[in-house]
């Protein structure tokens, strides 16, 4: 079905033979008489088979009209051409860090755009000075645009367009790197750059907003504000997710990419370190940033960074559930991928019937990791009869790093170090970004309110 | 005062009814629509940032409320509240329950219900709504209903979500509590086809009235609120929001119009002094030397501040203007004062109009003039007190608002004091407030919602009037009270409930006409509430007391909010006579009447009933007294 701005049928018939565009001030008399005139707004093209006609009227409600019960629509005027914004010049504020911001498409930089309706992200630095004028006071930035992708749409080809990206930035000499990305897919992102940049100077910085920054509750100036703090003067050089700390605008938490999670649909403080804490707290009013955590890398302008920007898409992550049928892994293993991550159960475990499946995959020369959907805590294959059976089969255990993180880390290695399983395993168990947590202690763990 | 011609000064009121559903969850989430008492510490803290309308204008009211850059805390009652209204989770489908009383309404108000609704987000950055924006939705619109001088317009029927209740306000921050955030609210506006203050009015009453009687309208204080659209021939569109009684409604009208003219009647006096507005500029001077030694307390605080000083504008031509009285109370200096105040933050203004006062000295005054070489006879100055930055924001207010009227009447929103005037709140907001909710998708109203919402749709008054005269037994003019009554739907309700116990027209009489004369005898009838009535007459149908007594316990109700009917009966020494001491005290007024009795043989019924009720009045259901006493003198022998 062809579709005029959303519209189809007889709307879409009538709307073309006046040349009405989204924008378009038009006078609709309905057929019991009364008149009705608004701008043209464009459907949402999951209901364009409804028949109906969407005004924005001068209250500025929209409506929705019954094609049915028009009788005539005339075109009043034409859009309005708005005028472009007028662009804020960055100002070189001397003795201030340089910063970078790449965008990916997401919600940290976007605005509800008034003529489709939908919201699309802004990145020039005149825009977001804009709206966000304190970052000029934190940092003098470059802003671009790399990709225009739905977080959900990411895959790891778009790791190595990231990383080519930030390493050209490194060398350019910047003190910092904010990536703003949707949320869904951002520790899957993080985690990439930890291991595809090593030796970095600088920290990269990702910055996402749970609340679209059309709206004036958004966090997405407050996260930014944080992420502007990080990228300028954080004493670390890792790969880090900066967010919310807490439902108020009151901090921002700097986690590890390759240890944190998105837990929580729709909070602001969804992420979550796990296994480890946040290495600090960000108060972006005052500039302040506090260590709360371990520092695995130090900010160090004289360091060199290694770029391997290469990941394997033909890795599965694979959640092991009661009822798993071993055609789900046959299929992987006959497919020829190259890899295998397992969310098991427990301390890692999975159905004992399945365990010579696993076995025929590392046979065929697919390295299989073994992680916990517990999340918290470490897999342990010593400690009951199936994880030394799966460890006979040559599964590698993936101590206490996330599922997610494990999926990159092995896409990683199979994509830009080496696909030999000893090397691959020699390779995944180093700890390379601090991904593994050695140490785990009591207050690691979150206590959930019991009244 | 000269009393106003309405029609001849051309008065046009709009009104605008909001009125909170009782419906089993709020509009956009499943909490209950219920209040909580619970004083909770703040749970979150929040800033809110304008976002840029559909328009890419960034609005003026919004833009003001973002330059106060306020801080919000909020209270989250748990049992009233979800991550919805934290802010933290989109909303869920709306309420069906809410959308089918809209229908209904919009059906009684013979309005064209929207095909497709859309809900959108209007910008509301004062924090009371956590979001930065109150969802609402156009349900219907062009209806009329019929008023005794005419049909009055009924343009628009909305859906939208009630905002936070402000708990405490500080200079730096406000706190909310969210309880009251998402409750359904309809909003009914109406054209500007209203002439006269009464009329205001009693179309208010009329809309409310048509909403409660859905069965799904909230009742109580606060529930239903009123914002006017008024304005004058010459003058301009004023809103004036937050009008919490039906009662202030003429008032507020009265002197809003009053305001109006007077304002006009300023802007030819200054015409007259040949005063233009490039005369009237912003030229700060700082005067704080003038008050180094004044007696003036408010004054000498400020100046021991670090950075506080005193600042004064001259405004050529207004000598005398600014002490010129627009509302009772309330001169054109207050309206400046206003101005400084919301634009300013800063707690006031002195002008010259109004001084020597307040510690201020003629000499100072004096001074004033001299330093800022203003004419004494010709100009006024205004002068504020405070650090410098303030100041400055507040006389560029005062010079704003001052050269505003000379073209008369601002457009602005205004705020209803308890009294019946108004004070400046903010300019108008413009209509570039609004953009597409989308997380909620749009809704088709099939025929299958409207007939749905047919249940609900209020029986039309006419009908309604036949039927309480026939089938309730009241008097045509006893139902016609009724009907112009608020609580018409508490009428029917009781009525219903007390058949057999009570005569529906004591319940009519007792809400037409005893709590109007309360009123009118000073007593402070918006402290009774639905559930306190009903409480008096639960205990008039048990019988614990009499019907007589309604008026002197809802007095006592209304005196002292809060406290139980039962005991306000039982203090009042209501509490009903038994029958036995109804015989007793019978019998007492016969022993001690026997010789007027036996006199006067024909008149024995009237000189007992008298006596007797003399103590029983109110405690006692007279026709019960005029029985036992008929019967004890039939069997008295003489």
């Amino acid at each position: 079905m062809e579709l005029y701005y959303g519209y189809s049928g007889n709307v879409a018939v009538a709307l073309k033979s006046i040349g009405a565009e989204p924008g378009d001030r038009l006078r609709v008399v309905l057929k019991d008489g009364s008149v009705f005139e608004g701008i043209l707004m464009p459907r949402q093209a999951l209901y364009s088979s409804r028949p109906i006609l969407v005004l924005k009227l001068d209250n500025g409600y929209n409506i929705g009209l019954n094609i049915g019960e028009i009788g005539e629509v005339r075109l009043l005027s034409k859009k309005h051409d708005h005028k472009h914004p007028v662009g804020i010049g960055v100002k070189e504020v001397s003795g201030l860090p340089r910063v970078t911001l790449l965008g990916t498409g997401g919600t940290i930089a976007s605005k509800v755009d008034y003529e489709t309706g939908g919201v699309t992200p802004v990145l020039t630095p005149g825009e977001i000075l804009e709206w966000v004028p304190e970052l000029a006071d934190i940092a003098v930035f470059n802003a671009r645009e790399v990709m225009s992708v739905f977080s959900e749409d990411i895959e790891p080809s778009h790791w190595t367009l990231i990383s080519r990206e930030v390493y050209k930035e490194i060398l350019s000499g910047v003190d910092g790197v904010v990536i703003a990305h949707g949320t869904d897919m951002m520790s899957y992102s993080a985690s990439a750059l930890a291991f595809s940049i090593t030796g970095k100077p600088v920290p990269v910085v990702f910055v996402g907003s749970q609340r679209s920054s059309d709206r004036p509750s958004s966090d997405s100036a407050f996260n930014l504000r944080a992420a502007f703090i990080t990228a300028s003067k954080a004493p670390f050089a890792e790969s880090v997710i900066v967010m919310h700390g807490e439902t108020s605008d009151t901090y921002a938490l700097a986690h590890r990419g390759v240890k944190a999670r998105k837990m929580h649909t729709s909070r602001r403080d969804a992420f979550q370190s796990i296994n480890d804490k946040p290495l600090a707290r960000i108060n972006p009013d005052t500039g302040e940033i506090r260590i709360i955590g371990r520092i695995i890398e130090h900010r160090d302008k004289g360091r060199e960074a290694v770029l391997r920007d290469r990941f394997d898409d033909k890795v599965a992550l694979v959640k092991v559930y009661p009822g798993l049928q071993g055609e789900v892994l046959e299929t992987l293993i006959d497919k020829g991928f190259h890899g295998i991550v397992l969310e098991g159960s427990g301390l890692g475990h999975m159905p004992n019937k399945l365990v010579p499946t696993i076995a025929r995959a590392v046979d065929n020369g697919i390295p299989v990791v073994m992680t916990s959907q517990c999340l918290f805590g470490r897999v342990n294959l010593h400690v009951y009869s199936t994880g030394r059976r799966l460890l006979e089969a040559g599964v590698i255990p993936g101590l206490d790093i996330l599922p997610e993180t494990a999926y990159v880390k092995l896409s990683w290695i199979l994509g830009s170090i080496s696909r030999d399983p000893e090397e691959v395993r020699k390779v995944f168990l180093t700890n390379i970004a601090g991904e593994f947590n050695e140490r785990h202690t009591l207050d690691l763990y979150p206590r959930w309110n019991h009244g | 005062m000269a009393e106003i011609n309405y029609r001849e000064i051309g008065l046009k009121v709009g009104l605008e009814i909001h009125v909170q559903l009782d419906t089993a969850r709020k509009l956009f989430c499943k909490c209950p629509t219920t209040l909580s008492d619970a004083q909770g510490v703040p749970e979150f803290t929040r800033y809110l940032r304008p976002a840029k309308s559909e328009t890419g204008e960034v609005d003026a009211a919004a833009l003001l409320e973002w330059r106060k850059s306020k801080r919000y805390e909020y209270e989250a009652p748990q049992e009233s509240s979800c991550l919805v209204e934290a802010d933290e989770e989109p909303p869920h489908e709306i309420s069906e329950e809410a959308l089918l009383t809209a229908l209904a309404v919009a059906r009684a108000m013979n309005m064209r219900i929207i095909d497709e609704i859309h809900v959108m987000r209007k910008i509301v950055i004062d924090g009371s709504n956590v979001s930065g924006f109150q969802r609402t939705a156009l349900v219907a619109v062009n209806g009329f209903i019929l008023d005794e001088d005419g049909k009055i317009g009924i343009q628009t029927l909305c859906l939208e979500e009630d905002a936070a209740r402000k708990i405490s306000e500080s200079e730096d921050a406000t706190r909310y509590r969210i309880d009251r955030l998402g409750i359904p609210l309809i909003e009914v506006a109406t054209a500007p086809d209203i002439y006269d203050p009464e009329q205001a009015m009693r179309v208010a009453l009329k809309i409310g009235q048509l909403i409660r009687l859905t069965g799904r309208a909230k009742h109580g204080l606060g529930t239903i609120r009123q914002d006017l659209n008024i304005s004058i021939r010459g003058g301009a569109k004023v809103e004036v929001k937050g009008v919490q009684h039906l009662y202030l409604i003429p008032k507020v009208v009265e002197n809003e119009a009053l305001r109006q003219l007077r304002l006009l009647g300023l802007r030819d006096e200054l015409v007259k002094r040949g005063v233009r507005p490039e005369d009237i500029v912003f030229n700060i001077v700082d005067v704080t030397e003038v008050f180094k030694n004044t007696a003036s307390k408010i004054i000498r605080r400020v100046l021991s501040t670090p950075g506080g000083g005193v600042y004064a504008v001259v405004l050529p031509g207004f000598k005398g203007l600014l002490g010129m009285e627009l509302q009772p109370g309330r001169r054109f200096g207050t309206e400046l004062a206003d101005y400084a105040r919301v634009w300013g933050g800063v707690g006031g203004i002195f002008h010259t109009d109004e001084l020597p006062n307040y510690g201020i000295t003629e000499e100072e005054v004096r001074a004033l003039y001299g330093k800022t070489h203003a004419s004494p006879d010709r100009d006024a100055i205004v002068i504020v007190a405070d650090a410098s930055e303030k100041a400055v924001e507040a006389l560029k207010a005062v010079v704003e608002r001052a050269r505003m009227a000379l073209t008369g009447v601002p457009e602005e929103t205004r705020a209803a004091n308890p009294d019946g005037t108004t004070r400046y709140m903010r300019p108008r907001p413009g209509s570039a407030r609004m953009y597409p909710e989308t997380d909620i998708p749009p809704i088709y109203v099939t025929p299958e919602l409207v007939s749905k919402a047919g249940e609900l749709v209020p029986e039309p008054p006419e009908r309604k009037l036949e039927r309480f005269v026939r089938e309730h037994g009241l008097s045509v003019e006893l139902a016609k009270a009724i009907l112009g009554d608020l609580r018409l739907d508490l009428y029917e309700k009781l009525v219903k409930k007390y058949s057999g116990r009570i005569p529906a027209s004591v319940i009519a009489s007792t809400l037409v006409n005893v709590i109007p004369s309360l009123r009118r005898d000073g007593v402070p009838v918006e402290n009774i509430d639905d559930d306190s009535i009903e409480g008096v007459l639960d205990m008039v149908a048990r019988g614990a007391v009499a019907k007589e007594a309604i008026p002197e316990i809802l007095a006592g109700v209304a005196r002292n909010p809060g406290k139980l009917v039962e005991d306000i009966v039982r203090e009042l020494g209501l509490s009903t006579v038994s029958l036995e001491e109804l015989d007793k005290l019978i019998d007492e007024a016969i022993a001690r009447n026997r010789e007027k009795i036996e006199a006067r043989r024909e008149k024995a019924f009237q000189i007992i009933m008298s006596e007797v009720m003399k103590t029983a009045r109110g405690k006692v259901d007279g026709g019960l007294v005029a029985e036992r006493v008929k019967e004890k003198l039939k069997g008295l022998t003489v």
